[in-house]
């Protein structure tokens, strides 16, 4: 490993203390990683709840900090639910996440830590996951009556519902969302780091469509003909007469009224 | 001895049944936009169903969709109270995954500037709080110490509130000298005289004690279950800092103490955070002496753009300070939660990068969060007014509770 420059906190060094977990954890463990210096042990979705008890009562995780969700969308359980664990006892630190998919309910832990209760539902509200045996699982950050999931990586930023205050009915209205101006994403990706757009001139490297070979534009389709040129020409001269005579006069009544 | 609960008033065979009311959204001891649905039985609170997220702005969706730069000004608007607190624990996530070295000056002004924060930010929290029991005056004494922490600020960065200062690998700007000797000579002689004054109309006020003495007593295992960090687990008798634990920056160089309560109540969480202020100053006193002179921020600069002078003799800086400000850095992929000690409590960033230049997933783990669904509990068979005076002894801020 790599000498550990940041300035991040410092939890203490436990010697193979992440062996001892997965040893611990037996066949529960699905696997485990260490890197950027969190251990990170990933436990089967049925046995959470047991895995995580273990850890509490045998290894001094005495502290639920947070259950964060993130969503993969491309693997089949698209959600994985993490659980931040702090021993105050030991002064330590430790990851235990498990996959979850939209109708694959995890256990619950607000059998071992009461906490657990918001924080689940903050993971439902966000991302749908379901918490079997957790009683109170309503929605928490969003709005009452709200629907779909924001968290997802497939909700779009804007969200789908926006509301302002009605003078007509005197009331908040719910009403579809209307962007003044198109969503803008900056992407600026370097484009050989992966950038997901075509760069200008790029669509032409495509072989070119032979049923359709290019010619010089017709004049029916620009729309241009010999009658539009001429009356655009009329009364075009390189000095138009009518505004010199303006001048003209104008620069005259001023040396007047200066005699 | 704790205090003996109130007894339900009875009257005879007449049967009183619960009412409901609904404390907030709009209500001044409600430290901002949350809604509690009360059950009383007379005045005595039964259970509370606080609900949260009137002021949820997507801030984690909105990460997601920025740079790693341009995603540091949301944690300022978090937790408005404590801006720079905020930032800190986004800056360490972003500098573990980076392995990132900061000079030891940077870390010195952000160690100084995050007391400096801690010290703003428990001037309004104590300052509400004995508000919200009945007492006017130390609330606005103390604004007179937090209006001088916000010109601190504007000072060193330019901006009172949303400083936006620290930035991955150090700090935005050096701050002049003169802020430097401004601070000290403030914790010399202003700060203990107007808090001390503040502070002596409060800590053995008769109607302060009354009102909060004895009020949601949590024992140090409710404490621990319950996901309590900061003052409040403090409050509890558990010497829990993660400044001291974990340290942080230049936190292991700092001569500080913990105060811890004795009785966990709402008193003992106020005079912790009493105690806070003054061990504040003395780790910001130790940080003037020590400070060395040196950069404010990495020199590499993939990751922090030149200074303007540089640009304009440099070619390579100029690309540097381009690539910077519009692609931005890219972080090694990998995942880190990073918790540092906000005035409120554990502040923890969950940081997912899939090495671009955009945060996978940014999960911000509030302090309120956790206190906040412990009301029910606390509140249980205490009086309507005392949920005020224990919904202040928290400490929530509601641009950090619902994000």
């Amino acid at each position: 490993m790599a000498a550990v420059l940041h300035s991040a906190p410092k939890v203490s060094e436990i010697d193979g203390i992440a062996d001892a977990l997965s040893k611990a954890l037996g066949d529960m463990l699905i696997h485990t990683k260490e890197e950027h210096g969190e251990i990170v042990l990933g436990v089967e979705r049925e046995r959470i709840e047991d895995a995580l008890r273990l850890l509490r009562d045998d290894f001094d995780y005495q502290q639920l900090m947070e259950i964060a969700g993130v969503d993969y969308p491309g693997r089949d359980e698209r959600f994985e639910v993490v659980y931040m664990l702090l021993s105050l006892t030991r002064n330590h630190r430790i990851m235990v996440k498990c996959r979850a998919a939209e109708n694959t309910p995890v256990p619950s832990v607000t059998t071992l830590w009461p906490v657990a209760g918001w924080l689940e539902r903050e993971v439902y509200d966000m991302y749908g996951v379901l918490f079997d045996g957790n009683t109170d699982l309503r929605r928490i950050l969003t709005d009452y009556g709200f629907e779909g999931h924001p968290q997802r990586k497939d909700f779009p930023l804007t969200g789908y519902q926006e509301l302002r205050y009605s003078e007509e009915d005197k009331r908040v209205v719910y009403e579809p969302v209307t962007l003044a101006q198109d969503f803008r994403s900056f992407d600026f990706m370097s484009p050989w780091e992966g950038a997901e757009y075509v760069l200008p001139g790029d669509e032409k490297a495509e072989a070119p469509d032979v049923d359709k070979p290019k010619t010089t534009e017709d004049k029916n389709d620009t729309g241009a003909d010999p009658k539009t040129d001429k009356k655009a020409a009329k009364g075009t001269k390189a000095d138009p007469p009518a505004m010199k005579d303006e001048e003209k006069s104008e620069s005259g009544k001023e040396k007047g009224d200066e005699k | 001895m704790s205090m003996q609960l109130e007894q339900s008033p009875t009257t005879g065979d007449d049967v009183i049944t619960n009412y409901t009311i609904n404390f907030g959204p709009q209500h001044p001891a409600a430290h901002g936009v949350l809604r509690m649905v009360m059950e009383l039985d007379g005045e005595i609170i039964e259970r509370i169903d606080p609900h949260v997220g009137l002021l949820h702005r997507g801030t984690e969706k909105l990460i997601e969709h920025k740079t790693y730069l341009q995603a540091l000004p949301y944690f300022d608007r978090l937790d408005y109270c404590s801006p720079l607190a905020m930032e800190y624990s986004y800056v360490l996530a972003i500098e573990k995954l980076l392995n990132l070295e900061v000079p030891l000056r940077a870390q010195y002004l952000r160690v100084l500037f995050a007391e400096l924060t801690r010290i703003c930010n428990h001037m309004l929290n104590m300052g509400s709080h004995v508000m919200d029991v009945g007492a006017m005056t130390p609330n606005l004494w103390m604004f007179e110490i937090r209006e001088d922490c916000l010109n601190f600020f504007e000072r060193a960065s330019g901006a009172r509130m949303h400083s936006a200062w620290y930035r991955p690998g150090g700090v935005h700007q050096d701050v002049p000298l003169k802020l430097l000797t401004d601070i000290a000579d403030w914790l010399d002689n202003r700060l203990p005289e107007l808090f001390g004054d503040a502070m002596s109309l409060v800590v053995d006020n008769r109607i302060f004690k009354q009102r909060n003495v004895d009020i949601a007593v949590v024992s140090k295992d409710d404490a621990v279950r319950w996901g309590f960090s900061g003052p409040m687990i403090r409050a509890a008798g558990i010497p829990w800092d993660i400044r001291k634990s974990q340290p942080y920056d230049v936190y292991d160089r700092m001569d500080f103490e913990i105060p811890v309560g004795t009785n966990s109540d709402c008193y003992d969480r106020f005079m912790v955070r009493v105690e806070e202020v003054y061990q504040s100053a003395k780790i910001m006193k130790q940080c003037l002496a020590e400070m060395p002179d040196g950069p404010v921020a990495s020199d590499d600069r993939k990751v922090v753009p030149p200074k303007r002078g540089e640009m304009k003799q440099s070619m390579e800086a100029l690309i540097h300070h381009f690539k910077l400000y519009t692609e931005g850095f890219h972080v090694p992929a990998g995942e880190v939660y990073v918790a540092t000690e906000s005035p409120k409590g554990e502040f923890g960033v969950y940081l997912v990068s899939d090495g671009s230049n955009k945060p996978y997933r940014c999960k911000i783990r509030p302090t309120a969060f956790s206190h906040l669904q412990a009301m029910d509990f606390m509140c249980k068979g205490h009086m309507l007014p005392d949920a005020t005076a224990i919904l202040g002894a928290i400490d929530v801020v509601f641009g950090e509770c619902d994000r």
